[in-house]
């Protein structure tokens, strides 16, 4: 994956430079700077309308910003379309499922892996060879890192959208993580989760940016407070597309500028603890 | 090859007994499987050898000695029987904790076993020793096997078992016959468990089983059913449920047959039919959970399935009463028999894990005749037991051709049963336990001149079956001084898919009461259909057409009882039993005198004139939390 020269830790792995977007004469975001360090958690927050998942299309490519630079590894990618970005190892997850309904949630985490598939339609079809070696090495990576690792063994072979909404959000997490993503756009994850299925989101989180196998880095839109603050190493607050602060979780609770932007008069941590 | 192939004395040990095994087996067959990623993996008996052999050596060289205690605790898996032969074998004494123990019982159990060791499966575990470390001063080592979510755990006492497994290897190459002679070195009446026991009453209480305890009671079972090393069992019970160790180590080992073990405890019911084992040993919940399953598909079924199932039903039925009753099955019911099997049996049998089931059994508490009636209607051969973890599993067995579905069957070989002066019932056999740990006053209480006093009445029918009529403190004297076991009538309403749960109220009261807890996706399938909106458990419990339903289902199990035993009123919990509040002990049985504290609001408003109730109270969470609710419940009457 890594096309640019090998990525450390701490290195930018992602930069947005003076980021434009508007629909018609609605700004949606007006010159938003980020840059995201290989190995952390990233967190974007700020209120409904903000511009936070603009951001993330653009990212990953479903949006093309009007004015601005986005570089991937040090390579700008704007002019890269979405699939092409995926390939460089940005995977995401959306606010609103967007599971392939009608499928297994095995069939619908080994789409997120078709891209690394070399074989071809034909070798594939006969399973000899190469893309039997391929695809064995496949199952064996699905199994072991990710179907382990986010607990959905009781369900693997069933239909996607006869599940309930919780399942769905860590299927569709299951989905970007085959991607091999070396880089992850979360879009409130948590939204709709009761507490308990919160806490194991916050711990899948967790594990895929501290895990070795992992070593994924997140970006996290999430409007539930207690996460952000708890898992994030940076956050980023936006306010009507332009950004009013960005630093650790410590320094934007303390920020009057953000408290009174988004969080009004309330305590900062206005979770469901 | 059948039962016993080992000669059991008094002197063999259950390890002397696995290496035994081991040697004979070697690597040609498998002990064990464990479905992992979504695959079996096998493990030999040679396998199971060096894995336990290397653990064992390695909790030695970090200082277990013989007659220490060792904590376990996890799902069931390879590991876990792992670490209790691995414990036994170096003489230590394996101590099971319930896996959804909260924190509180872990604490005590760890601390009066005075368990040195500790071994979990995962974070979660090593989390609940973590957090007791500081009060149970004697608990040294906390092992675990699963490295997920392990990475910030440095501390130097938590160690995996694969390390330990290392440390062993290191010490096995200095002293090879270490093992060998740890083995050698036990005796048959030794103490091989410490067993905690679920307590509908009190604090658990340890009761001290020995090899001989164990092998004997295995031997016995496999005396009247003999099982043969070709054999699959599926351990999915907890290992602290004695059921599951007289299973998996009483006769697993001595038979020989090989341990499936599933790969999560969501998947258990589709693993089981992917093994379809051919003996089981499960408590009453389980196959209600099957019947009710079976139940709720049929109503779900197209039209030609739901014919199928009423035709093969009604001859299954028909057949199964005549073997109760030990008539002869006449040739043409025998036909029919045979195409009730090829029409549906064949199938739901399969879907249900049970096409190779020679004997299943049910025990640890009552089970309805409708229960039994239903899995004999469909040619599984059910059978009750009785017994106790101070007799080392069991006691009383029904016997093939020889069911009652009232009864528990006769003693097994070598076992005495008798009936005390009031009622109790007394069990004399080799597996009688040797005492409760560090509480001899108990011991005193339950074991005289070699007499196991269970706490249970019950008497001895004509035929020599036993009877058990219910713990003797739970029998209710009805309005006609008539005692009367409420289970019986719970079980009944248990039939019915809608419900998950009753209780039923009535001791010394002008009439009999019922709390209810609904099935809550049935019923919640059921309002579906009927468009009836609801959000939550506590919403549809209140819901008034949830209460028509759930009447309509007490009326059915009302019907053929003496007036006095009628349900009069119910009204439908907002929540089901849970063994976290205390409600059930770990095993699932209501525990009546928790219950009537808990909930004496609504047992008083059942009896006055009033149509509601209000509740205040607090409900627990597995981890700990708590939450208070209000609310209130509607009290219904039942049409008599």
């Amino acid at each position: 994956m890594g096309q640019v020269g090998e990525f450390k830790e701490g290195d930018t792995i992602l930069k947005l430079e003076d980021i434009h977007m508007s629909f018609g004469k609605v700004a949606a975001l007006s010159g938003v700077n980020l840059e995201v360090k290989k190995g952390e958690i990233h967190s974007i927050i700020g209120p409904n309308g903000a511009g936070k998942t603009v951001m993330m299309n653009c990212i990953n490519g479903l949006y093309r910003p009007q004015k601005g630079n986005i570089y991937y590894k040090g390579e700008r990618v704007n002019s890269l379309s979405p699939h092409k970005r995926a390939a460089m190892g940005i995977g995401r997850t959306f606010q609103k499922l967007e599971l392939y309904g009608g499928m297994t949630v095995l069939d619908n985490i080994r789409m997120g892996s078709h891209i690394h598939l070399k074989s071809g339609i034909v070798s594939g079809s006969i399973y000899i060879g190469k893309a039997k070696k391929e695809e064995l090495a496949e199952r064996k990576f699905i199994e072991e890192e990710i179907i382990d690792l986010l607990e959905i063994e009781s369900i693997r072979d069933h239909v996607a959208h006869m599940l309930p909404y919780g399942l769905q959000k860590r299927v569709e997490l299951g989905r970007a993580l085959a991607l091999r993503p070396e880089l992850i756009l979360l879009d409130e994850p948590m939204a709709g989760l009761n507490l308990e299925e919160v806490e194991d989101m916050a711990r899948f989180i967790l594990d895929i940016n501290e895990e070795k196998r992992w070593r994924t880095t997140c970006i996290l839109v999430e409007h539930d407070m207690g996460v952000v603050m708890d898992i994030s190493n940076n956050v980023l607050v936006l306010n009507f597309g332009n950004v009013i602060a960005d630093g650790p979780p410590e320094e934007i609770s303390s920020n009057p500028e953000v408290v009174k932007a988004y969080l009004g008069a309330e305590d900062l941590y206005i979770t469901r603890r | 090859m059948s039962g016993a192939n080992v000669e059991i004395t008094e002197d063999l040990t259950i390890p002397q007994l696995f290496y035994s095994q081991c040697k004979r087996y070697g690597s040609g067959k498998v002990a064990m499987r464990e479905k992992e990623f979504g695959i079996w993996i096998p493990y030999t008996w040679q396998d199971y050898l060096d894995n336990v052999k290397y653990l064992c050596l390695g909790m030695v060289s970090l200082g277990l000695k013989r007659g220490d205690k060792v904590a376990m605790i996890g799902d069931n898996r390879p590991e876990g029987i792992w670490a209790e032969m691995a414990a036994m074998c170096a003489g230590a004494i394996p101590v099971w904790l319930f896996q959804d123990c909260m924190m509180e019982e872990v604490k005590y159990i760890i601390d009066h076993s005075d368990s040195r060791f500790f071994v979990g499966e995962t974070q979660e575990e090593v989390d609940k020793a973590l957090a007791i470390k500081p009060e149970c001063p004697k608990l040294e080592y906390v092992l675990w096997d699963d490295p997920k979510g392990m990475r910030r755990y440095h501390q130097e006492f938590l160690m995996s078992i694969k390390k330990v497994q290392e440390l062993g290897r290191e010490l096995d190459r200095k002293e090879p016959d270490l093992f060998e002679k740890m083995i050698n070195e036990g005796n048959g009446q030794d103490v091989c468990l410490l067993f905690y026991t679920s307590g509908t009453t009190s604090l658990p209480k340890g009761a001290l089983l020995t090899h001989w305890n164990m092998l004997s009671m295995g031997q016995s079972l496999m005396a009247i059913d003999p099982c043969y090393d070709t054999d699959d069992f599926v351990s999915y019970l907890p290992f602290a449920w004695i059921g599951e160790q007289m299973m998996s180590i009483s006769c697993g080992l001595q038979v020989g047959y090989t341990l499936n073990f599933p790969e999560e405890p969501e998947t258990a019911q589709q693993n089981i039919r992917e093994i379809g084992p051919h003996v089981m040993f499960a408590a009453p919940r389980l196959y209600e959970g099957l019947t009710r399953q079976v139940q709720v598909k049929y109503l779900d079924s197209t039209w030609t399935k739901r014919k199928a199932y009423e035709i093969a039903t009604k001859i299954g039925y028909h057949v199964a009463e005549m073997m109760f009753e030990k008539k002869p099955v006449p040739f043409h019911w025998k036909i029919l028999k045979y195409f009730a099997y090829l029409i549906m049996q064949k199938k739901l049998k399969d879907h249900l894990g049970m096409s190779r089931l020679r004997h299943c059994y049910t025990g640890g508490a009552a089970m309805g005749p409708d229960h039994f009636r239903f899995f004999h209607a469909l040619g599984v051969n059910l059978k009750q037991i009785y017994g106790q973890t101070e007799i080392a599993g069991i006691s009383v067995v029904h016997r093939d051709g020889d069911i009652k579905f009232d009864t528990v069957g006769t003693p097994l070989p070598g076992t005495e049963i008798k009936i005390s002066e009031d009622g109790e019932i007394l069990s004399k056999s080799p597996s009688v336990f040797k005492g409760y740990y560090k509480n001899d006053k108990a011991t005193e209480e339950t074991l005289k001149d070699g007499w196991l006093h269970s706490g249970d009445t019950g008497f001895i029918d004509d035929d020599g079956h036993l009877v058990v009529f219910d713990r003797s403190k739970d029998v209710m004297i009805l309005s006609d001084d008539r005692p009367f076991a409420p289970q019986y009538l719970e079980s009944r309403l248990k039939f019915s898919p809608y419900i998950q749960d009753a209780w039923v109220i009535g001791d010394k009261r002008p009439y009999v009461t019922a709390v209810m807890c609904i099935d809550y996706s049935v019923v919640g399938k059921w309002a579906d259909e009927h468009k009836i909106n609801y959000t939550s458990y506590p919403e549809l419990s209140q819901n008034p057409a949830v209460y028509d339903l759930v009447r309509k289902q007490i009326e059915e199990a009302n019907r053929d009882l003496p007036e006095p035993a009628r349900i009069r009123k119910f009204l439908n919990l907002f929540k089901a039993f849970d063994a976290d509040d205390d409600e059930l002990t770990r095993t699932s049985k209501l525990r009546r005198g928790f219950m009537a504290d808990r909930y004496s609001d609504i047992i008083e408003k059942l009896y006055e004139d009033t149509d509601a109730v209000h509740l205040d109270m607090t409900i627990t969470y597995e981890d700990g939390r708590t939450q208070r609710i209000k609310t209130d419940l509607r009290i219904m009457e039942v049409g008599q």
